[in-house]
């Protein structure tokens, strides 16, 4: 009997052990299934639609993604050093330090460009124009400012929905061109002609003169297309030669090219195909009254708001609407943004109207704290308003004294939702 | 099943874990003190260890997904050659065998427990974490960041020096001070664009030659009470970069200079442990380069280590649950911008929450959730990084 009740203990204690052993495993089947299943749920959902300056156009296709990918990396994340062609002189050490989150840039890398003060071109090319390059590999000694240069320091903007105003035909831009002002409003508004490069491929919507072509991209409009932006970019801030512009800042001379041809196609794509900014509390009052001041004060002279692109070879970028908030062509700003150096046809104190969209997203690639106009000086919204001069010194006036406090409020909210 | 042929004996040397068994071994006996398996009768040991995971982490809402890596598998070979001469080496096979390097390969000559020469393949002892990184004594699958990234994690070159040790009844104190070869441009010259000692690591050439001619000088001081813990303090310093090619100077000697302070205490009631550590890296970088690459950096982790229950689990009767807690703090780039005079971000900070098993002393299982957050250069929103990481560890 005895044997038998120590048996059945037995038993009972070898059950009672596979039950708990079974429990715990239970328990970690669970337990694991719980956790694959909430995976998804571990990761930080990306910052919403709205604040985020990257990104691809929507509409490319596969194969267009690969090439979009293959830009971004060699604009984001491609580093160069001594070993693959850095300087020895240059601003910069990759695409993606002056331009963060592809948002606008930080004084840390704003490009001081100098030796032209007229039309008759850069007379300092031989002293080092048409930038500074003032940083060097250990070694080396940077550039230096040569005396009585006439130069203008450029802060880095931001590169989202270049493709769009690339797209765009000089007739569009010339549409708005006004250059005699003929209709009294105060606003002229001309384009820059350029001198192409020679790897320059005319497009069927460019319209040339004199051999010149309508530059759309810089701060005085010295580009003609984002390919001449991006090479030019590649050699003057980083130091790099490549097949389109083969000669070296520093040494003078044409040397091999540091980034393949391929590369900077990808770069090129990766430019035309960003996504435009997108607006924020556009359904706000506040910010529709802004809207509405903006108009109201004459503005949209010259940050003309809405265009639409024709077809383009790049098919997600045809036919779309766009908001810029530019026009893309040259405005006299006044003396007081009159830094007497200049590009192309441009006199010193012309510059390009900057494109608005995003303007709000600038602090988020910035540091928190704005940089705006062409060299950063104003440091909100309202002081790079005040700073306005000749053409457009009508809509700065009557922002300061015809506005109440309320509606200048108004008016910086759209600003800062755009 | 161990085969007796081969296997005619099993030398476990105590580990140094963070089990809830005392600890009386000191961060610089690391090395050594690790499971090996003797062959017969030879004065050869064996030994080795692996560490394999699992993760799911993304950044922004972008993740790679489930997957899965083998870190590292190290092999060690130690021969004690005589009473007072031995040798080990250590071979670590990292990313499934993508890189392959001698870790430390040395032999220790000993004059007098204050006087043993060192010479070969030797690990800087730059910090407690670069002296005793081998995975399974830590309840964490990701190394700490400041400690591998910052500083280059299992930093070794080819060099000499000397170590020794004191006892006086719980008081033990140690010294290491080695001269070797050391780091070159690359530091501040790389694909990350910041200044980054753990370039130098991709430079072989270092076990062939010093880049510049000048020896790197590491030493370390340590403390330790067995009821207490131990400290440490590790320095080490150098010319980095060329100076001269071929007879001709091409560029002035610049320094770096890196010191670093650890701890590591046990709450004898709690039996809690707690390791930390923090380093701070002064590099010469020449003015007339970019900010980007800093010239200050500093950054170092705190691990919180709680045995939770300690029972017989299924057929192991000393199994072992931990509850873990990493925080970890890393500046590249300590300063302020000279455009602006605003401060340079450029920085992450951790908190990795976890739960670690040790079914036998030498084995672990480990599983974290990390949350990272990371600013760049300019101090915009943190990119967020977050997920799961499920690894085992174990020395075989």
């Amino acid at each position: 009997m005895n044997d038998l009740l120590t048996n059945m203990a037995n038993h009972s204690a070898r059950v009672n052990r596979l039950s708990q052993r079974l429990r715990i495993w239970v328990v970690a089947m669970i337990g694991t299934l719980v956790v694959i299943t909430a995976c998804n749920k571990l990761i930080p959902p990306p910052p919403p639609n709205d604040q985020l300056l990257d990104g691809p156009v929507s509409g490319l296709s596969e194969a267009e993604h690969r090439q979009f990918l293959a830009g971004d990396v060699a604009f984001n994340d491609r580093v160069f050093t001594a070993s693959n062609g850095l300087g020895p002189i240059f601003v910069a050490t990759s695409c993606g330090s002056c331009h963060p989150g592809d948002g606008k840039g930080h004084p840390f890398t704003t490009l001081t460009r100098y030796g032209q003060s007229d039309s008759t071109g850069n007379h300092w090319l031989d002293q080092g124009g048409p930038q500074l390059q003032n940083r060097a590999l250990p070694g080396f000694e940077p550039e230096a400012m040569p005396n009585g240069a006439p130069f203008s320091s450029f802060t880095p903007p931001a590169v989202t929905g270049l493709g769009f105003l690339a797209a765009l035909t000089d007739q569009q831009i010339l549409s708005h061109a006004d250059p005699a002002d003929a209709d009294g409003d105060g606003i002229s508004g001309v384009a820059n002609y350029i001198a192409p490069r020679p790897y320059f491929e005319p497009k069927w919507f460019h319209q040339p003169a004199g051999g010149r072509y309508i530059g759309r991209f810089g701060k005085k409009a010295g580009a003609i297309d984002l390919l001449m932006q991006t090479v030019n970019a590649y050699n003057q801030d980083i130091g790099i030669t490549s097949t389109f512009e083969p000669v070296d800042p520093y040494s003078h001379h044409a040397g091999d090219p540091e980034v393949s041809t391929q590369t900077v196609r990808d770069v090129v794509f990766y430019l035309n195909t960003l996504r435009a900014p997108v607006p924020r509390d556009e359904a706000d009052p506040q910010v529709q009254s802004g809207e509405q001041l903006f108009m109201q004060i004459g503005c949209a002279g010259c940050h003309v708001p809405e265009w639409t692109t024709p077809e383009s070879e790049i098919t997600a970028l045809s036919h779309k609407t766009i908001h810029p908030y530019t026009d893309l062509l040259l405005h006299d700003m006044g003396p007081g943004l009159d830094d007497g150096y200049t590009e192309g046809a441009a006199i010193t104190s012309e510059w390009r109207t900057p494109a608005l969209w995003g303007l709000g997203l600038s602090k988020q690639s910035q540091g928190g704290t704005y940089f705006l106009l062409h060299d950063g000086r104003a440091h909100s919204i309202e002081e790079a308003i005040l700073l306005h001069g000749g053409e457009g010194s009508q809509s700065r006036d009557k922002f300061q004294h015809q506005l109440s406090d309320s509606e200048r409020e108004a008016l910086i909210k759209f600003l800062e939702s755009l | 099943m161990m085969p007796k042929r081969l296997l005619v004996a099993c030398q476990l040397v105590i580990v140094a874990s963070a089990t809830s068994q005392p600890d009386t071994s000191m961060n610089m006996d690391a090395t050594y003190e690790r499971p090996f398996r003797q062959i017969r009768e030879t004065p050869v040991s064996l030994g080795g260890y692996l560490e394999a995971d699992y993760q799911y982490i993304g950044t922004d809402g972008v993740t790679e997904g489930h997957t899965f890596r083998i870190p590292r598998m190290t092999l060690f070979v130690s021969a004690n050659l005589h009473q007072r001469v031995k040798f080990l080496s250590e071979i670590e096979l990292e990313e499934g065998g993508h890189a392959i390097a001698i870790e430390f390969a040395a032999l220790d000559i000993k004059f007098h427990r204050l006087l043993n020469l060192r010479g070969g393949v030797v690990m800087n002892p730059i910090g407690a974490f670069n002296q005793n990184h081998d995975g399974p004594k830590w309840d964490f699958v990701d190394r700490p960041i400041a400690m591998t990234e910052m500083l280059p994690a299992t930093w070794s070159n080819v060099g000499f020096g000397l170590f020794g040790k004191w006892h006086y009844e719980d008081w033990t104190v140690g010294y290491e001070a080695y001269l070797t070869n050391g780091f070159n441009d690359s530091i501040i010259s790389n694909d990350q664009n910041k200044t980054f000692l753990p370039a130098s690591k991709t430079n072989h050439e270092r076990f062939e030659e010093s880049s510049n001619g000048r020896p790197l000088v590491t030493s370390r001081l340590s403390c330790r009470n067995n009821n207490v813990g131990e400290v440490g303090l590790s320095w080490m310093g150098g010319a980095y970069n060329t100076i001269m090619e071929d007879g001709l100077q091409v560029d002035l000697p610049r320094h770096v200079d890196v010191l670093d302070f650890d701890v590591k205490l046990a709450v004898p009631r709690l039996q809690t442990t707690v390791t930390a550590e923090w380093a701070w890296v002064f590099v010469d970088v020449p003015e007339t380069y970019s900010q980007q690459f800093g010239s200050r950096q500093q950054g170092g982790f705190v691990d919180i280590v709680q045995p939770l229950l300690k029972k017989k689990l299924f057929w192991f009767k000393d199994a072992v649950w931990h509850l873990a807690l990493r925080l970890e703090y890393v500046d590249w780039n300590v300063g302020t911008f000279s455009e602006t005079g605003g401060d340079i971000a450029d920085d992450l900070w951790a908190i990795v929450p976890g739960v670690s098993f040790r079914p036998i002393r030498e084995t672990v299982l480990r599983f974290n959730y990390r949350r990272m957050y990371q600013r760049d250069l300019f101090g915009n929103p943190p990119s967020q990084t977050a997920g799961i990481q499920l690894g085992i560890a174990s020395y075989f």
